[in-house]
């Protein structure tokens, strides 16, 4: 681990900094591994985004990148990730909105312009909606796809496969047909190798109940 | 209204028009779609298509085991294999808690630093012949082969190499590979110096990208562009110096940063970081220091092969992790390393398992696409080629 796991003082400052100023936007604000990692309520975003950009002592200048996580148990089964850097502290922060499919998250293109991209991948790859995005578009997917291919219940092989028909001279959709079934193996074998306790070790381990009597009556 | 006099007046009014560029065009350096709004010759808007090689690489990535993701990584910028290698390998180490070993880590640099030229010489080479000159892409081409060379010496593919993996690297440099690279590594800015007397100076390569595609620096920074392109903006920001990774704080080398942010600082900008990748290579190979260059954990790191033929548990471990595979604790970690294209960074999110939960890969070229409308906007239809040459996209990574 060359990338020090140790916060730097810039981090630390930030991260008390954060707990502190916007604490009734903030759910929970901590430094896990040597990483600033916050998370915000839904309805806050603009206003985090816009402080972590203007803050003096945040100062995270530059929105690097934005995505979606699929947790399916969850209520709220979509968190909403986004990755700031500051140039001039040279620190980051890690941003964590929950939002769900009928719940929108608020757009941060006016607060970061480059968030336009990020935030149609993430609408096309997870479905989560940005509300007050100008062109929220696919934008990997193919032209006319249904469904969004990154969550967790969607199938690896997709449900549609297209080909070239020499008949209809086009390119034709149909649903996916495997030559053999779809092959996941568990290997997460309970096998752990031999125990470091034998049966019978625990007896070995457990006080007698009776103490032994001290000396003679 | 003026009746129609069946003459049209000089001043008939002209419509915009859409221009479709690409999917297949030369210059669209793989499979982009530009779809162009046109005042004339003058671009108004451009809408870029992307997804066109879209493989769901980061979904496949959920469903194979942390040895099995590695391939991928290769496949996504296929100009610079190694270094995304190297940001998975590391994103995969913080989980782990591990570190490789110190030879491993100068045989990286090394490696990412060979594959950063490969990157650049594709890059610049191409973008002259997409601006007109033909010569630098079959000079550099014949570099590229050299260095590809290395790639098969040191783990038997030219491409997609597969060698850098969490805990180290899959095996050490074969006998003679040290001084052959040192011998190319000395003969190598001769051919820089070739290739900047048929550009640097050329003027019709100068009428194309002097002033074309200007990015300023807040600009730069508001669209999130990171690597060349930031640093052609005058930012001098490179994550090998501020946030060093395996062991680029030992290395010494400066930031070239452009003063204009046009496509000729770019450019130049990528000429003079092969210069200093050129002194990094001579860094590492001076200094690399022997030993191991795998982790000394059967957990995580497969054991020798002739320890497999005499010993049971090495055999066992071997075979649990080629089925298996490792399992890394559970957590979540970014890792932004300094690929030729920009930040290239791995937001792996382990739920205990073999396999990541979520593996998201933030890619240089997405970002730098999106500032494509923004940059060619007022610039004529020429200049599409010229300023997607300079900000160096790779389809590969783009789409994922």
């Amino acid at each position: 681990m060359n990338q020090s796991a140790i916060p730097s003082e810039s981090l630390r400052d930030a991260c008390a900094h954060i707990q502190k100023a916007i604490a009734e936007d903030v759910v929970s604000a901590e430094i896990v591994r040597g990483e600033l990692v916050a998370t915000i309520k839904r309805s806050s975003v603009t206003r985090v985004m816009t402080f972590l950009r203007d803050d003096p002592t945040c100062q995270f200048s530059q929105l690097i990148d934005i995505c979606g996580v699929d947790y399916p148990e969850r209520e709220e089964r979509f968190e909403v990730v986004y990755h700031l850097l500051s140039m001039n502290k040279n620190t980051r922060i890690r941003v964590k909105v929950p939002a769900s499919e009928d719940t929108p998250v608020a757009s941060v293109n006016d607060i970061f312009p480059c968030a336009d991209w990020l935030e149609r991948e993430v609408w096309d790859m997870y479905g989560v909606y940005f509300s007050g995005h100008p062109d929220l578009r696919r934008i990997l997917t193919d032209y006319g796809f249904d469904g969004h291919p990154l969550r967790k219940d969607f199938p690896l092989t997709g449900y549609v496969e297209m080909r070239y028909d020499e008949d209809q001279k086009r390119v034709t959709y149909e649903p996916v047909k495997l030559a053999q079934d779809f092959r996941t193996f568990d290997f997460l074998s309970p096998w752990e190798g031999i125990q470091k306790l034998l049966p019978g070790d625990e007896k070995a381990a457990v006080p007698p109940a009776v103490p032994p009597k001290q000396g003679g009556a | 209204m003026t009746p129609d006099t069946g003459v049209h007046s000089p001043e008939t009014e002209i419509e915009n028009y859409t221009l479709n560029f690409g999917p297949q065009h030369p210059a669209a350096h793989g499979v982009l779609r530009l779809v162009l709004e046109m005042d004339g010759e003058v671009i108004d808007r451009v809408d870029p298509h992307i997804g066109l090689l879209h493989r769901g690489t980061e979904k496949l990535i959920e469903y194979k085991t942390y040895l099995q993701a590695i391939p991928y990584f290769d496949r996504l910028d296929y100009v610079s294999p190694m270094n995304q290698e190297q940001a998975f390998a590391l994103a995969v180490e913080r989980l782990l808690g591990i570190t490789a070993p110190p030879r491993a880590q100068y045989i990286r640099m090394l490696f990412a630093e060979l594959t950063r030229i490969l990157n650049h010489i594709m890059n610049i080479a191409s973008y002259a012949m997409d601006v007109g000159a033909m010569t630098p892409f079959l000079w550099t081409f014949e570099e590229r082969e050299k260095l590809m060379g290395f790639y098969d010496d040191v783990c038997g593919a030219r491409m997609h190499a597969n060698y850098i993996r969490p805990g180290g690297v899959a095996q050490d440099m074969p006998a003679g590979l040290k001084e052959r690279i040192a011998d190319w590594a000395d003969k190598y800015p001769k051919m820089i110096d070739d290739l900047e007397s048929l550009l640097t100076e050329n003027r019709i390569f100068k009428q194309r990208t002097v002033d074309i595609g200007v990015v300023s620096a807040e600009q730069a920074i508001a669209w999130g562009f990171t690597g060349p392109n930031l640093r052609a903006s005058g930012l001098a920001w490179d994550l090998r110096k501020s946030q060093p990774y395996d062991g680029y704080e030992q290395m010494q080398f400066d930031i070239p940063v452009g003063k204009h942010g046009d496509c000729y600082d770019r450019y130049l900008v990528r000429i003079l970081e092969m210069r200093e990748s050129i002194r990094i290579i001579k860094q590492c190979l001076e200094k690399m220091p022997s030993g191991p260059v795998r982790v000394n954990d059967r957990k995580v790191m497969a054991p020798p092969r002739a320890e497999m033929k005499t010993s049971m548990e090495a055999l066992i471990h071997h075979f649990k992790l080629y089925t298996e595979g490792f399992k890394v604790p559970a957590g979540e970690t970014y890792v932004a390393t300094e690929a030729p294209k920009g930040e290239f960074a791995v937001y792996l999110i382990s739920d205990g398992t073999n396999k990541p939960y979520r593996c998201r890969i933030k890619a240089p070229g997405f970002i730098h696409l999106a500032g494509m409308d923004a940059m060619l906007r007022g610039h004529m239809l020429a200049d599409v080629p010229a300023v997607l040459g300079s900000i160096d996209i790779v389809f590969g990574e783009v789409d994922r």
